[in-house]
């Protein structure tokens, strides 16, 4: 076949042509991340030994993020993946592994880093847990970075982690935990005596992301404005938050940015509560690039809601 | 005791008294001396209470140990209890926790530290792989005289096996099992570690021809298959076969860029003529670019080339170009989504006498209005593949709705302009539901 064959030619040499003009340029370590929390964390640690960057966006819900092909390419050339770990990812990234073509980031590769291995998880359901419950996550709530400390805890199993690739920079990744360390304990006094005077305010929010922030900073979630993790708002749901919510004088609803504000702001109304788009990630806005910003940030906006709102 | 058999018992030594501690032999010998006698007396008694010490001791571990058994024994353990166990266990006391293998995780399996439930056998299950099942009921009313469907059929059940092989491999397994029996519909090894950018795949597999081939149907947006797959493909719309798959990532500095190329048996359903030494070939080359954060595009060509049945030395070649836009803001990604999609497919074929060349086609947009609703309409062209003037037209309007990520509702109106000159309206509707972990599925 004449025609088939003048067709094959032409995509064999094209793919020729594109294979011999792609040099795999390698020079600081290559570091790809699921979530820009982990980027930032890595940051912090890789200084400017290592090149990072982040799959998901910040203002993205991390659950469902679409397996693109460019992921591909990013995971293709990294020297390390460092992933949330507790099935956060498991909609999207084993098939962006798989065809990575890259043995260094498989699953249990040196080049692959669950974070949360070693980071301290709430949630992990005991007994029988079925989908009845919604899309509930068997091994704890992924959404630990949201407790400083297991800020801290990621930075040093990356810090491991680099050494362990990298070997002669073991040194320089240490002093730079040394010093993130440092900073932290530092933002962590001042962030625990913002908060001081608000201890066991009481707070909605739509998802459970917040476990480990409302433990660090003492709020009491009474409320989910979700029925069930990842199922909608319902009607009959939303009336009972309501009643719950009146009855308890709550007057704050965190919402993470991917969500609608529809349902939120119609229980704002009858309650006279106050919505705040909380940031559950590093770059949520464009001025939280970094994890001490992400503190800031959502602290200060809670806050001065406290403040205005008098919930506390 | 009583003091005369402990006189006995002295006689038969002292090691026999603490150990049994009980009248055992006859008496045998008498005392020679009154004093020695005295002292083994004295002895013997230290011994007694030594005894009661440690019975009292044992006694005591026995029962708290027994305790520990029987309060474990009651929180008994969701992984033993299997899924028919309803009742909640009574104490939720924490269980200890133990490390999994990190590459248990690439499947979508467990990763870090899992409550663990005690005993060397339920650690095993860790490695067993995902299992999912979905099932697949569609309804048809409306009528269609030329290609008419059951009333109602349960189409499939579809059971899907995922696992990390070793370091080195996964494997995935989907077995179909429909009124026509059980087919395995995939089942290949994944070599994920090759140098040079190179991806294997051994085993059955659909073709990667074009993009709604390589879809399961659980993933399609409609309830049917476009006509030109239904027509082109053979079969139920799709091929798939034993062969093998190498696809390579061809870097360049502006887009993804990935070709593959895959033999066949050619003994498919599709690609028929189980002709020895005869295979089908299939080759693609994809590109996909982003064009912004929330925009992409994904174009591919393919080509396909094997024997058929229809004459001795008779092969089918297809052509097909595709074409695939989305469209889905970050920040919203769980209420909208856009995806515009078309394939175009070039069919020649050997027929008995001469040789036919065709050409079908499909244009689709699905959108997603709310987060639980998606509305899609098609369009079907194809010209039989024996005949380029038999021409085959088809519409369509579907509505899915999405009670939760693992079921989904939907209904397909379709109206078919057959080349017969007859046009059939129907009415589909299709129940989904899915239990397990299924893996997610390639983009």
């Amino acid at each position: 076949m004449p025609r088939l064959h003048r067709v094959g030619t032409i995509l064999v040499a094209a793919a020729a042509v594109l294979a011999w003009s792609a040099p795999d340029a390698r020079a600081a370590l290559k570091v790809v991340t699921t979530t820009e929390d982990l980027a930032a964390l890595t940051r912090e640690i890789g200084g400017d030994k290592v090149a990072v960057e982040a799959l998901a966006r910040g203002y993205q819900d991390p659950h469902f993020v679409e397996a693109k092909p460019s992921f591909i390419l990013k995971l293709h050339a990294a020297d390390l993946l460092v992933v949330v770990g507790r099935e956060l990812e498991i909609g999207w990234l084993p098939p962006l592994i798989t065809q990575s073509r890259n043995a260094r980031i498989q699953v249990g590769a040196e080049g692959y880093l669950d974070a949360s291995l070693t980071a301290r998880i709430l949630e992990i359901p005991t007994g029988q847990i079925t989908r009845a419950m919604g899309d509930v996550h068997p091994l704890g709530n992924p959404h630990y970075w949201l407790g400083s400390d297991n800020g801290r805890r990621v930075a040093k199993a990356v810090q491991e982690k680099l050494a362990a690739l990298t070997g002669s920079d073991a040194a320089y990744f240490a002093a730079r935990y040394a010093d993130f360390d440092r900073r932290l304990t530092e933002a962590e006094r001042r962030w625990q005596s913002l908060m001081e005077p608000y201890a066991g305010v009481k707070v909605v929010t739509y998802h459970r992301s917040w476990p480990n922030f409302a433990e660090e900073f003492k709020l009491d979630v009474v409320g989910y404005v979700e029925p069930k993790p990842g199922i909608p708002p319902s009607p009959a749901h939303t009336l009972g938050l309501i009643q719950d919510m009146k009855r308890q004088a709550v007057k704050i609803i965190l919402v993470e940015p991917y969500f609608d504000l529809k349902t939120p702001n119609a229980i704002a109304r009858e309650t006279g509560a106050r919505v705040l788009v909380m940031l559950p990630s590093v770059g949520g806005e464009k001025q939280v690039a970094t994890y001490f910003d992400l503190f800031d940030y959502d602290l200060q906006l809670l806050v001065s809601a406290i403040k205005e709102t008098g919930a506390k | 005791m009583s003091p005369c058999s402990l006189r006995r018992s002295i006689a038969r030594g002292l090691a026999a008294v603490a150990l049994v501690g009980a009248c055992g032999a006859p008496a045998l010998a008498q005392s020679p001396d009154q004093a020695a006698a005295e002292a083994l007396r004295a002895e013997l008694a230290r011994l007694r209470e030594e005894l009661q010490t440690i019975q009292q001791t044992y006694g005591d571990r026995l029962a708290s140990l027994e305790a520990r058994l029987v309060a474990l024994e009651g929180q008994a353990p969701p992984a033993q209890a299997a899924p028919q166990a309803p009742q909640a266990p009574p104490t939720p006391a924490t269980p200890p926790e133990v490390a999994v293998p990190a590459g248990a995780a690439g499947a979508g399996g467990p990763t870090g530290s899992l409550p663990f439930y005690g005993n060397v056998a339920s650690m095993s299950k860790i490695f067993n792989p995902d299992v999912a099942v979905i099932g697949n009921m569609i309804g048809t009313a409306g009528r269609n005289d030329v290609s008419p469907s059951p009333g109602l059929q349960f189409q499939e059940a579809e059971a899907g096996f995922q696992a990390v092989v070793d370091p080195y491999a996964r494997a995935d397994f989907f077995l179909g099992f429909s009124p026509e029996g059980v087919e395995i519909e995939e089942g290949y090894v994944t070599f994920t570690t090759l140098p040079g950018g190179l991806l294997l795949k051994a085993g059955k597999m659909y073709g990667q021809f074009g993009k709604v081939n390589t879809m399961h149907t659980h993933v399609l947006s409609w309830v049917d298959r476009p006509l030109v797959a239904q027509e082109y493909f053979g079969g139920e719309g799709q091929f798939s076969d034993a062969g093998l798959s190498l696809s390579k990532l061809i870097l360049n500095p502006w887009f993804f860029l990935d070709a593959s190329g895959e033999v066949f048996s050619g003994k498919g359903e599709s690609f028929s003529g189980p002709k020895a030494g005869e295979l089908l070939y299939v080759g693609r080359l994809r590109g996909y670019r982003d064009l912004s954060d929330s925009t992409n595009l994904d174009v591919g060509a393919s080509a396909a080339y094997g024997p058929n049945e229809l004459r001795a030395d008779g092969h089918t070649r297809l052509i097909g170009v595709d074409a695939t836009f989305r469209y889905r803001p970050l920040r919203r990604a769980i209420y909208r989504r856009l995806l515009a999609r078309t394939e175009l497919i070039w069919n020649r074929r050997d027929l008995a006498d001469g040789r036919a060349s065709t050409f079908g086609y499909y244009v689709s947009g699905d959108y997603q209005f709310a987060r639980r609703w998606i509305a899609g309409v098609r369009y079907d062209y194809t010209e039989r593949p024996e005949d380029a003037s038999l021409v085959d037209t088809g519409r369509s309007l579907v509505l899915t709705y999405w009670p939760s990520e693992f079921s989904q509702i939907r209904g397909q109106y379709r109206r078919t302009r057959y080349a017969e000159q007859t046009t059939a309206n129907e009415f589909l509707f299709q129940f989904q539901f899915s239990i397990g972990a299924h893996g997610a599925h390639v983009f």
